[in-house]
């Protein structure tokens, strides 16, 4: 079973999330700002990660640089889940690793795309 | 709305567009027609199919055919046909095509426009395209669609399923919260109106055909006539690229599928020529 993190500070996206990715059959684990999510990490490397980008203790571009520097870090697809729909948010998210990007609003088909997309699903 | 309304709104679809209705689907036709009769001053749809009979406007027919219409669709839809256009059609036609460089691509039932971006989005910037000239040629019955289609402007929502993220930052701007093909890519489509049902020779040949989830809608010999008349502007060695839940399945053999290549078909080769009559057309037997 292919595990995935959802790092989201709102509990509200993190459980409409986990209902979506456990109806495609991914163990998940969740954490509520960037610190919590490299704690996980280090713990267990997921195979896939959804990661918010606006936290309050540490943010998703900061989190994904660090986890890209850990060791087996690169192993994870990351797909970004954010508000920030703007062109240089996403090209900056790319650069620094991103798998995909979705942009807030988002459903089931979307995000079932985008895991295909990477090759998750 | 009464049968003999409905029977006739039915026959007068049937005949214009192709498009089936399916039984019972009055309700279908009562929420999308309303709003069309009330654009037009007519207080519901009964007075609507009273002004169909009694020679309506070709512009009000038009908007009665494009209300009824499934537009729905989506960038690389289904993924498959893309992946065998990338991985087996592009790169036979790029070595059988070497003499004259040219490749001809018909969406014919482009819809909003996202088929044929998908298509322009995968020959784009590909180094082995340089100095070749590709046409890709999309028609559609619905004028509203094409419209749209030539804008060339999605939602979020609508660029979120399907196309993937590197595409999206690489051939579109965002324009407040929405998001426009560059026009590099515009300009690889030629968009024009075009009813399936009737003579559409004089668009030349093909090598490639996307007619996918448009054929669903027609019945049984209606789907049978266009597929002939779609190989007959389909190069010998071209191909046919049908939607993911669509097969030739009882519709005659005029394309025969690729095998182990799903959704991907070839022209059925043509008949052998003629045999040398041994005996004259006249004298034949009865
Ligand atoms: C569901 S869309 C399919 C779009 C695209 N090919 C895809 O697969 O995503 C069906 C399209 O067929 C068009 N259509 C229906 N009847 C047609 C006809 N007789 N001639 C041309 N287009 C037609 C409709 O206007 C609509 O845009």
């Amino acid at each position: 079973m292919k595990r995935c993190l959802i790092i989201d500070d709102s509990s509200v996206i993190r459980k409409v999330a986990r209902r979506i990715l456990e109806g495609f059959a991914f163990k998940v684990t969740e954490a509520a700002d960037g610190r919590q999510a490299l704690d996980e990490c280090v713990k267990e490397m997921p195979d896939a990660i959804l990661l918010d980008w606006n936290m309050p203790v540490m943010d998703g571009y900061e989190f994904l640089r660090a986890l890209r520097a850990m060791p087996g870090g690169d192993k994870p697809k990351v797909v970004f889940c954010t508000t920030e729909n703007d062109l240089a948010h996403i090209a900056r998210a790319m650069h620094a690793g991103a798998d995909e990007y979705i942009m807030k609003p988002f459903d089931k088909e979307i995000v079932e795309a985008k895991f295909q997309e990477v090759g998750l699903i | 709305m009464n049968a003999a309304d409905y029977g006739f709104l039915c026959r007068f679809l049937k005949e214009r567009s192709g498009f089936v209705l399916a039984q019972e689907k009055e309700y279908l036709v009562q929420s999308r027609l309303l709003p069309v009769a009330r654009r037009n001053g007519l207080s519901d749809v009964a007075n609507l199919v009273q002004a169909l009979q009694t020679g309506a406007s070709a512009a009000l027919k038009t908007e009665v055919i494009e209300a009824m219409m499934n537009n729905e669709s989506l960038f690389f839809r289904d993924k498959i046909p893309f992946d065998r256009l990338r991985d087996t059609v592009l790169p036979d036609l790029l070595k059988r095509r070497e003499p004259v460089r040219q490749i001809r691509i018909w969406s014919a039932a482009a819809s909003t426009g996202q088929e044929p971006y998908s298509v322009a989005m995968m020959i784009a910037d590909r180094p082995e395209f340089a100095g070749w000239r590709i046409d890709i040629v999309a028609t559609d019955i619905s004028n509203d669609a094409l419209e749209q289609a030539r804008g060339g402007i999605y939602s979020q929502f609508e660029v979120q399923r399907g196309l993937p993220i590197q595409l999206l930052m690489h051939h579109f701007d965002q324009i407040k919260g929405e998001w426009r093909i560059k026009d590099r890519l515009r300009n690889m489509v030629q968009f024009r109106q075009l009813n399936l049902l009737s003579n559409f020779s004089a668009l030349g040949q093909f090598d490639i055909v996307f007619c996918r989830n448009v054929l669903i809608y027609f019945d049984q010999p209606t789907k049978i006539d266009v597929l002939a008349r779609i190989r007959r502007v389909t190069a010998e060695d071209g191909y046919l690229i049908l939607g993911a839940a669509e097969t030739m399945v009882g519709l005659g053999d005029t394309f025969v599928p690729v095998p182990d290549r799903r959704a991907l078909y070839r022209p059925h080769p043509r008949d052998p020529a003629p045999v040398v009559r041994l005996v004259p057309d006249d004298a034949r037997v009865a």
